[in-house]
């Protein structure tokens, strides 16, 4: 687990936001508005996106070509957001994706990224051995299906489109959307019927 | 790898170093520490006083021992105040 | 930034086998593992800003930026046949192959 921040960070913390505020560059409730705009941002938005995609040809036409207005059309506000890109899995080729010099994530549509995605150990190793890190989420994937793994360097920002799991035929949106987890979005395991 | 072939710091991609490290499934939030300071980049950058690129060059030139050592929003914390410094919004006194 | 894309999809190109850390302070998006290596083009993904510029709050001119796709076994020496890794490279590190 991550440690908790050592005091003289907190101190250097309160120190700088204090002396920024003195100066009139920033105020202590724009942050906490921001930051309670941050916090709204959840997986579930991009579950949502995967399950229309999944039952609505012109949406995941949509949402492969121009994932930021696939986005919009659910309501979120992409203003100011990074470009989404959308990784199509297939039978035969899965996308899992990492960045592996800093900790690159859409984070309009699930939120802060989780720990273990900004860890050394993952950002080292998702992209040398795939198949071994998957393993750690109990997803194995045939030989016949090749790991694509995304290395998200620059301005966009990445999130897998999953296959749709047998099982699921005639469920609804919301019921679809229930599968789709983070970790499905990002590509390290599978949505289960 | 040959010497002058060493990635920088933050260039973990195949690192050897971390070959036999499981991935630690941890999926605890972040503190209101980390929120505090990720609100905070957030702000300086739509008020144009920072680019997330900055942040990125900034936390990239924090010597070795520390990068490792610190925690990831602290890294960050560490990035902001140093270019606020740089860009004289805040006096130096504050990073000390 | 007016001019075109100068590689289309499914062209061969290589990465610049140049290591801009080791001559003083800089801030480069492309990882260490792909320089000097050859990929081939996915797609242009449009033109953004040079982040080397911006991360020394230069002027920033904009740049092309390409998926590029790699085989992972000759960059790892290892690793299953077929599996690929994918990455964001901006024109300027771009050479024909």
């Amino acid at each position: 687990m991550a440690a908790p921040p050592r005091a003289e960070s907190l101190a250097l913390l309160e120190r700088l936001v204090a002396a920024l505020e003195a100066k009139g560059i920033v105020t202590e409730a724009e942050i906490a508005d921001r930051q309670a705009n941050t916090d709204k941002a959840s997986p579930e938005t991009g579950a949502r996106m995967v399950a229309k995609a999944w039952t609505d040809p012109a949406y995941r036409a949509l949402l492969l070509s121009d994932g930021k207005a696939a986005a919009e059309m659910m309501g979120v506000s992409m203003a100011g957001a990074p470009p989404l890109g959308v990784l199509e899995d297939t039978a035969t080729r899965h996308h899992l994706v990492v960045c592996t010099l800093c900790s690159c994530y859409p984070r309009a549509l699930l939120g802060y990224p989780p720990n273990w995605y900004k860890s050394f150990a993952y950002r080292s190793r998702a992209v040398r051995e795939p198949r071994a890190v998957l393993a750690e989420w109990g997803t194995m994937l045939p030989d016949s299906v090749e790991i694509r793994v995304v290395d998200s360097t620059a301005d966009f920002r990445w999130m897998v489109l999953p296959m749709r799991p047998a099982g699921t035929e005639g469920w609804d949106e919301a019921r679809l959307a229930s599968i789709v987890t983070r970790d499905a979005l990002v590509g390290v395991a599978l949505p289960k019927a | 790898m040959p010497d002058d072939h060493t990635p920088a710091i933050h260039d973990l991609g195949g690192l050897p170093r971390f070959h036999c490290t499981p991935v630690e499934h941890d999926e605890v939030p972040p503190d209101a520490f980390g929120k505090k300071v990720d609100a905070l980049r957030q702000v300086l950058a739509q008020k144009k006083l920072m680019t997330v690129d900055e942040l990125r060059r900034g936390i990239e030139s924090i010597p070795e021992g520390e990068y490792f050592a610190l925690g990831y929003y602290e890294r960050w914390l560490r990035s902001i105040a140093t270019l606020m410094v740089e860009k004289g919004h805040v006096a130096k006194e504050v990073l000390e | 930034m007016n001019a075109s894309p100068r590689f289309a999809a499914g062209a061969t190109v290589r990465v610049k086998d140049d290591w801009p850390e080791r001559r003083g302070p800089c801030h480069i998006r492309t990882p260490h593992y792909i320089r000097g290596r050859t990929g081939k083009v996915v797609r242009p993904l449009g033109a953004f800003p040079n982040p080397e510029d911006l991360a020394f709050a230069r002027p920033a001119p904009e740049r092309h930026l390409y998926h590029v796709l790699f085989e992972q076994p000759p960059i790892w020496n290892e690793g299953r046949p077929g599996d690929t890794v994918m990455v964001e490279v901006f024109e300027h590190w771009l050479e024909e192959a």
